[in-house]
């Protein structure tokens, strides 16, 4: 294990083959732990991250010196109660946070990968982070948890190893990703490649780098995160510092401000090209498809209990997406609950204070723990 | 809890698996589970119920029996069990039809419109009934196919579903529905409760 700059890191030794055929060796994993792994390792939980999540669950992220995000959801007498549970979150492979990723330098060629970087799935992320079982010697874990990105690793991880979780919670997710989802990310992907500093994704080695279009990559994805509702009631046509239009194009209304600032402040911390490769990871997501169409072969090897979250206002992962995962379950007679929770604030829903969310998720950890 | 799950629950053997269509807050699933060991899955349309049964630490599936039901395997469960819920769905006999589906067998109560109370209340007071058992008005009640025991024995019958047991409830006192003692049954009791299967 390493320790550089506040980022612990697991070098993985066993040799890792990815969907697209290519296989590494000898690579990070960077990944962050919260509460004390009890002496029976049963207390254990892995959270997933999404797309521009980091192994930062909660507390202070020491890189960025904001918030981890999930610290609603995460920490001592939260829903996630690390006075009880050991959780434990690993960067994914393809990111920006210390784990293998794009940014990382090619033996090769001494630069960065860029878009040499081979392209990863859900599966190679979930496959990579398996390997911390090994490391902290957990045989089980109590659970497996995470939203959007993370709730498909969620699902792919207890696919690939049925037995190593009883608990099982995927959150504003699905199981396969839909045509909208894919043409946003594309839309991302894009924005990033029109910014004349991308350069193939050969930038790192300049002090230029894509900016403009990572930044309105994330501004097009933020509106997908929220609601109308959500916006129109936080926004509505509200002016930006001035009391009347200003017949020109800069911010007038405070939506234009707020999601430039979005953007502005996201490039400081993510990497234009990770974003290429997690967005393709997600658009590569179709649990159903690695079983002949039959997504309910998915879940037939797992004795694992499942609560499936939605919420009324993502249109992004929308509640009938998840509720397919629920129906796959149920007609293989799994053990699933499934709450739809009510809430304006969009797919951003499971990273904001959402009590009713929050208290199903304490509820039914607390519950399986003492059942467990 | 009410005398009503104290006879449902009888009806079910130990270590069954049972589901509980319009389980509410999951009072008789904890019952069932805490003392039959009965591996109980609920399905319940109020999002407040669901986060009490969550509360509980019971499984349940935020749904609608009407559209739900279909994604469960036939003869996936050895009960299925139906509350006082029967008479306030747009098609009973479609929901009837999938819990003996889902069901090897299915448990279903029905507030009785034949009681003598409500048949009084229509015929003196000449306004819609309301009971304890019913206990809206016309105009916001969700039961909008209310029957009577005898419409419901008759129902069953006519459709070569097998009644296995069938038992009217007045008050604290249960007793055993018969071809013989129907029309009496019928008047006195306010809950009838039938096990059946096809």
């Amino acid at each position: 294990m390493n320790t550089e700059n506040n980022i612990k890191t697991l070098i993985v030794k066993k040799p890792l083959k990815l969907d697209c055929g290519k296989t590494i060796n000898e690579f990070p994993i960077a990944y962050e732990t919260y509460g004390s792994l009890n002496e029976k390792k049963d207390n254990a939980i892995l959270v997933f991250h999404a797309l521009t999540g980091d192994q930062f669950v909660t507390g202070l992220n020491p890189i960025t010196k904001k918030d981890g995000w999930w610290s609603y959801a995460v920490g001592p007498n939260k829903a996630i109660d690390t006075k009880k549970y050991f959780v434990i979150c690993a960067n994914v492979i393809g990111g920006c946070m210390g784990s293998f990723g794009p940014s990382h330098e090619d033996p090769n060629t001494g630069t960065a990968f860029g878009t040499n970087f081979p392209v990863i799935t859900i599966n190679d992320m979930v496959n990579a982070q398996y390997n911390l079982l090994d490391h902290f010697g957990i045989d089980k874990l109590f659970s497996i948890a995470g939203g959007s990105m993370g709730g498909m690793q969620v699902l792919q991880f207890i696919s690939n190893f049925p037995n190593k979780a009883k608990t099982v919670i995927p959150i504003a997710c699905t199981s396969s990703h839909s045509a909208q989802n894919i043409a946003f990310n594309e839309l991302g992907r894009q924005a990033i490649a029109a910014d004349s500093n991308w350069k193939d994704g050969n930038y790192s080695s300049e002090d230029t780098i894509p900016n403009k279009g990572l930044a309105v990559a994330r501004m097009a994805a933020h509106i997908t995160y929220l609601s109308k509702k959500g916006l129109q009631e936080k926004f509505g046509r509200k002016l930006q510092e001035r009391e009347d239009l200003k017949f020109g194009f800069d911010a007038d209304f405070q939506i234009e401000s707020y999601l430039r600032y979005q953007g502005s402040v996201f490039v400081d911390r993510f990497d234009a090209n990770s974003y290429l490769y997690i967005t393709r990871a997600m658009d590569y997501f179709d649990l159903a498809k690695q079983f002949k169409g039959n997504l309910s072969d998915a879940f037939r090897a797992t004795r694992a209990k499942f609560f499936i979250i939605s919420f009324t206002s993502d249109w992004l992962y929308p509640t009938q997406e998840n509720k397919d995962i629920v129906i796959a379950l149920n007609s293989i007679g799994a053990d699933v609950g499934f709450v739809e929770i009510e809430s304006d604030k969009g797919h951003d829903s499971f990273l904001l204070d959402v009590p009713d969310f929050l208290n199903a998720l304490k509820n039914f950890l607390d519950k399986s723990y003492i059942e467990n | 809890m009410k005398n009503e799950f104290q006879v449902i629950a009888e009806l079910i053997e130990k270590e069954k698996k049972v589901l509980d269509v319009g389980c509410g807050d999951g009072i008789l699933m904890e019952f069932l589970k805490n003392n039959k060991k009965t591996n109980i899955r609920g399905l319940e349309i109020s999002k407040s119920k669901v986060q009490e049964c969550i509360a509980k630490g019971l499984t349940v599936i935020e749904g609608n029996a009407e559209k739900d039901l279909k994604q469960f395997p036939d003869k996936s469960f050895d009960y299925v069990v139906l509350s006082q819920t029967l008479q306030a769905f747009l098609d009973p006999e479609l929901v009837i039809n999938e819990l003996l589906r889902v069901g090897k067998k299915a448990i279903v109560t029905i507030p009785n419109f034949g009681y003598w109370r409500i048949r009084l209340h229509l015929l003196l007071k000449g306004t819609m009934p309301i009971t304890k058992t019913l206990p809206d008005e016309w105009y916001n009640t969700p039961n909008i196919h209310m029957c009577s025991i005898k419409d419901f024995f008759h129902f069953v019958k006519s459709r070569d579903i097998k009644i296995f047991k069938s038992l009217a409830i007045n008050n604290q006192n249960v007793s055993i529905i018969n071809n013989s003692n129907l029309t009496i049954k019928n008047f006195f009791a306010d809950l009838g409760i039938f096990l059946i299967e096809k």
